[in-house]
């Protein structure tokens, strides 16, 4: 009996803390937003940044590839219905991850993981460019986070080239039967490098004028590097923590998206 | 045992929250005092470089705290729809109880 009460108090005394570190990270969150919002740091190509006929040209490019989301959409959600709760939980975390800015101690900048990557391994590179497309536009007119001038040239580097690199390195990993969290993580990776390596292209092709091209690229993408290298590390740990997460609560679900083979699941 | 495990989980979460808390300080950075976003140190110093400028947004809400307000609100709004889906997708269905109206 006193064993019982003293073992529920030491529950009790668990829990507290969890509370108290809970609150000290929101307190954290909250803090940190404050030191960056504030200074409206945006980390997509803001509006007016690219001479009107590269926006336009990135934004007829994107354009078929929106289409074949909202087709694939239709599509999968006549088959399915259960698959809209997914497309649910896939926008929000892609909103919510591309528009929060993350501070890199060691470049003393910030910036911010996409979430592409484990959208498009989830719900496929359509669905996850379709996604990103409405979090793009809704950043853009209300959060001054892109422009909706360059919101072409943002799909097609964070949408487009973040989910198909994420879904295929993730695909290109399984296939080696590579274990399902090293294949997320190097999916994040590389769909975040990918994304900003999108980045540098649409800006030097956009702003070079009469000076070469290829180095001023490599310019670009080396100024990158210091922030982009650790969070695309962090990008890739994420993807891999929401890849096993997913794979302990509901296996059937990674089966039923074709993330995992019927025999895989546990 | 089971109160060592928690207990270790506890310090665990205390250090990473204490590495975080400390990295994430404006002064641990060795560059300068604000952390610029890759935007304003990448994207815009070198469009400026090459005479393009960036412009205001149509909508322009970079004005005072009401950014603070429209990111607070998208915060909310997003981690409501996300954990809302997140527990539609992860929650077990308990099957109801019959219950049997027994007569004495």
């Amino acid at each position: 009996m006193q064993k019982d009460e003293l073992f529920k108090r030491q529950i009790r005394k668990v829990a507290v803390s969890r509370m108290l570190l809970t609150a000290c990270g929101l307190l954290m969150t909250a803090y940190g937003s404050l030191i960056n919002v504030s200074d409206a740091h945006a980390m997509h190509v803001s509006e007016g940044l690219l001479p009107f006929h590269w926006a336009a040209l990135w934004s007829v490019l994107a354009l078929p590839f929106v289409a074949w989301g909202l087709f694939k959409l239709k599509k999968l959600s006549s088959v399915d219905i259960s698959f809209k709760p997914l497309v649910g939980l896939m926008a929000a975390v892609v909103f919510i991850i591309s528009c929060m800015p993350i501070p890199v101690p060691t470049a003393g900048s910030c910036s911010h993981p996409c979430g592409t990557a484990i959208s498009g391994i989830l719900v496929g590179p359509a669905i996850s460019i379709l996604v990103a497309a409405v979090a793009l536009l809704i950043q853009a007119l209300f959060l001054a986070h892109g422009g909706l001038s360059t919101w072409g040239a943002n799909i097609l580097s964070m949408g487009v080239m973040g989910s198909i690199a994420g879904f295929l390195t993730f695909k290109a990993l399984r296939s080696m039967k590579i274990n399902l969290a090293i294949s997320g993580f190097a999916a994040g990776l590389l769909a975040d490098w990918a994304t900003y390596f999108t980045t540098s292209i649409e800006l030097a092709s956009g702003i070079k004028g009469e000076s070469p091209f290829i180095p001023l690229f490599w310019k670009i993408l080396l100024a990158f590097v210091p922030t982009q290298l650790p969070l695309g590390i962090l990008e890739g740990a994420m993807t891999a923590g929401m890849i096993v997460l997913l794979y302990k609560k509901r296996p059937d679900l990674l089966v039923r998206m074709k993330v995992l083979k019927a025999g895989e699941a546990a | 045992m089971k109160f060592r495990v928690r207990s270790l989980e506890f310090g665990v979460r205390s250090i990473l929250i204490f590495v975080l808390l400390l990295t994430a300080h404006p002064s641990f950075s060795a560059a300068a005092e604000k952390w610029p976003g890759v935007d304003e140190s990448v994207i815009e110093k070198f469009a400026k470089e090459h005479g393009q400028e960036s412009r205001k947004p149509f909508i322009n809400t970079d004005q005072g705290d009401l950014l603070l307000f429209v990111f607070l609100l998208a915060g909310a709004v997003g981690g409501f729809i996300g954990g809302y889906y997140w527990r539609r997708l992860t929650e077990r269905k308990v099957p109801k109880i019959q219950i049997v109206k027994k007569d004495n």
